[in-house]
């Protein structure tokens, strides 16, 4: 069967951090708006409950909260000119299958990213030009600048009630947090959380080398507080079940806590769930789109005319609906021309991991990103002259996993692991393990990018996405950098073994254990129709009425975890839309 | 709670395998119990009949060919699968190489056969004898340190093993008072039980 829905004012496709921020901003302006999520409602007290949340096995292991590959999945491959096969197991892009997206299991490290990841072009070229890159590099500014967006990061802080220390406030550095942060006008809404062992360990050793550690800001709310909308939220109690977890106690900032409880109550807000948005329909000249196709719960298409619409899915799918509806010019990797699938990018991950002797470091105490870290090689912090590369990383004491299954392959190099000998290992190993992450910067280059894949389908028949992606020369060098960083902060920490590991020293792979779950790109924002798909307010260059919003519009990823950068970017598209695209329609940049 | 009185899925005689191999990989000793007698069995058992036996979140349309090794699985086998063809492999497989079932072994030919599946020096010609060993020794430690309501894990003897407390959600009152400190308490499961 085949039904229209009447028209509203605004489609949102996908219900996750950017589209339930994005919704309860329009719907606050007066606006009619119909969000379509494929995933299912799920709300705290009824999903999470905490007698049968805590439970490592459906969580981390079966990982039940995530969106399977059986409902979609990518095929990946290194280089152009390879096959790219499917992902077909659970890996490690971590998407959201609820209301709530991604927003609901995430980790929760809540960064506001420096000055410097919004303009890496215009800065990297005045310290150090064009011989800084290497060869085949994408670098381009964002068209926004942090300044522009610092009342919205601002704002995204107060709906999340994010916990930290303010590093400098107004221009002034301010004691114990991170001075390489850009200004604020205010401090974090909620205090930083408890440091555990591991953490002051950390923090002890890299004072001692000289570097300013500070507490990551985070989404574990650090006590009382009611956030923008009028919303309680609860302190954080360190129960270790965050990462891949709902918060049962109303204490992770989530759509499902921080914003949902208000705008399910409005009356122009609706929800339909379980339906999957397949297309974006334009008029014949693809000026002006009119409608997206679903396929809901029952397996009938709908359809939801709208003035506005609003593509809000994960940040891979964004990509896909644009290509599957044919919005824009594919980007060639030949030619290098053409826009949506470029510029994508990942995150380059360097690690120390650690035993330590005789330590109770009661790992189960945590959570997704209980961690301390120092600033002194992110970004463009130090100077890379002679160096060879761009960028760096945050390198922190991350706390965020204590569960017995997932820590029971963690003993040192050599040790059984099975028998008697693993059990003496692992009882020994579990409350001496301790890692230090360097996370680290990734920037696009030429032949990192997204097109629809010529062979395998999902299961209406449509082409799966596909990544054709390797780290590229300077993800290696400032890998491997970091790597050494992190290792020399482990020693000093008196760990008695030390492993340090850069990942881009291995090919891409989507299951590389302790990968990060960070992507980027495919509908990059920017200045210049060429070298991105929509403008500085994130709204398509050919079509006024189309926005797609996400970590979706970053040419590059920081040293840090995307989503705060979407929180703020999604707001202030938000603005632009009720103070200036409502009053007048069309083009908010005209070139 | 699963019932252990009765299989779901597997058949008396794997049972009684699979215990044994587990009975190797988590062996009793002065620090615990071992697999069988923690309930390892009955968590696979029920598991293999469940939705993780069928593969049931896999992306398994074809075409299915082997790639790189950075590209992943490409096997649309289902772990019920490989156990039902590898377990039944592997008294053949002992047969020839040690002259006896896996059952009448010695505890070091035990060992000695599965350090030869993990090491890929004894191959199965169903399933992928590496591959198998990987799913027993992950399905055995996830049995050892589930929560209990999943059929192992009995008496919360894997937790007890490293200190877990278990399904705790409130650490506050810990966080900083114990900090590096030892800290000695009973674990709680869902089921509220020991």
């Amino acid at each position: 069967m085949h039904y229209k829905r009447p028209k509203a004012d605004v489609v949102i496709v996908g219900l996750g951090w950017s589209g339930s921020t994005m919704a309860e901003e329009l719907t606050r302006a007066g606006l009619n708006v119909v969000a379509i999520e494929r995933g299912a409602w799920r709300e705290t007290s009824t999903s999470f409950p905490t007698t049968r949340n805590p439970d490592e096995l459906s969580g981390s292991i079966r990982k039940e909260i995530l969106q399977a590959p059986v409902t979609e999945t990518y095929t990946v491959r290194n280089k152009p000119g390879e096959t790219a096969l499917p992902l077909r197991k659970y890996h490690n892009l971590t998407l959201g299958n609820n209301v709530g997206g991604a927003g609901t299991h995430w980790a929760g490290a809540s960064w506001r990213w420096q000055p410097f990841d919004h303009q890496p072009y215009t800065r990297i070229m005045e310290r150090y030009g064009a011989k800084q890159l290497v060869d085949g590099l994408i670098l381009q500014d964002w068209g926004v600048t942090y300044d522009d967006l610092e009342p919205f990061y601002d704002r995204f802080e107060k709906i999340a009630g994010t916990s930290g220390t303010a590093g400098v406030i107004n221009g002034v550095k301010q004691p114990g947090g991170n001075p390489f942060e850009g200004s604020r006008t205010s401090p974090y809404p909620t205090p930083a959380l408890e440091r555990t062992r591991a953490n002051i360990l950390f923090a002890e050793a890299t004072t001692r080398l000289g570097y300013t550690p500070f507490p990551v800001p985070s989404a574990m709310i650090g006590a009382p507080y009611t956030n923008a909308l009028g919303i309680n939220l609860a302190p954080c109690t360190y129960c270790g079940y965050c990462q891949l977890y709902g918060c049962g106690n109303w204490s992770k900032s989530s759509p499902n806590i921080c914003i949902l409880p208000v705008l399910m109550q409005r009356p122009n807000f609706t929800v339909v769930t379980e339906s999957e948005v397949v297309r974006i329909n334009t008029t014949p000249d693809k000026k002006t789109a009119t409608s997206v196709t679903f396929v809901d719960s029952d397996g009938n298409i709908g359809e939801q005319p709208a003035d506005i619409v609003i593509v809000a899915t994960f940040t891979l799918d964004n990509t896909r609906l644009l290509l599957l509806s044919g919005i824009g010019t594919p980007y060639d990797a030949v030619s290098g021309e053409g826009v949506v699938g470029r510029a994508f990018t990942f995150q380059t991950l360097s690690w120390a991991f650690m035993f330590f002797e005789n330590e109770y470091l009661n790992p189960f105490m945590n959570t997704g990103a209980l961690a301390t870290q120092i600033d002194d090689f992110n970004g463009d912090n130090f100077d890379h002259t002679g160096l060879g590369f761009i960028g760096g990383a945050g390198i922190q004491s991350l706390c965020n996993q204590g569960l017995p299954i997932g820590m029971s392959g963690l003993v040192p190099e050599g040790s059984p692991k099975w028998g008697k000998g693993w059990k003496q290992a692992f009882q020994k190993a579990y409350q001496n393990y301790a890692q230090i992450q360097g996370q680290g910067t990734s920037f696009a280059h030429r032949e990192q990018f997204m097109d629809l894949d010529p062979t395998y389908k999902d299961k209406f028949g449509q082409p799966l996405l596909r990544i054709t992606y390797d780290y590229n020369e300077n993800d290696r060098r400032s890998g491997r950098f970091i790597r050494d960083k992190c290792a020399e902060i482990a020693k000093e920490m008196g760990a008695r073994e030390v492993t340090g590991v850069s990942l881009a020293d291995q090919p891409y792979s989507g299951y590389t254990p302790w990968d990060s779950s960070h992507v980027q790109g495919g509908v990059v924002m920017g200045e210049n129709p060429k070298t991105s798909v929509q403008n500085r307010y994130q709204q398509n260059w050919d079509i006024p009425n189309l926005f797609v919003i996400g970590a979706s519009s970053f040419p590059n990823n920081a040293g840090y975890n995307p989503t705060a950068a979407v929180g703020a970017t999604t707001l202030w598209t938000a603005k632009a839309i009720t103070d200036l695209y409502l009053k007048n329609p069309g083009p908010l940049v005209r070139l | 709670m699963v019932d252990s009185s009765k299989l779901v899925y597997l058949t008396p005689d794997e049972a009684k395998l699979v215990g044994a191999v587990f009975d190797v990989l988590i062996p009793a000793d002065e620090l615990g119990i071992g697999a069988t007698e923690a309930g390892c069995v009955t968590f696979l058992d029920h598991q293999l009949a469940g939705p993780y036996g069928s593969a049931a979140k896999d992306y398994k349309l074809g075409p299915v060919v082997e790639g790189l090794p950075q590209q992943g699985p490409q096997s649309i086998a289902t772990p019920a699968e490989i156990y039902r063809k590898g377990l039944a492999e592997l008294n053949n497989v002992s047969q020839k190489k040690f002259g006896h079932p896996f059952l009448n072994l010695t505890e070091e030919q035990k060992v000695a056969f599965l350090e030869g599946m993990e090491d890929g020096t004894i191959d199965f010609e169903t399933v992928k004898t590496k591959d198998f060993f990987t799913l027993l020794l992950q399905n055995v430690r996830e049995g050892y340190l589930a929560d209990p309501m999943y059929g192992g894990n009995r008496d919360m003897v894997g937790w007890k093993l490293i200190g877990f407390p278990g399904a705790v959600y409130d650490y506050r009152d810990w966080i900083v008072s114990k900090r590096g400190q030892k800290i000695d308490v009973q674990p709680v499961s869902l089921l509220r039980t020991g």
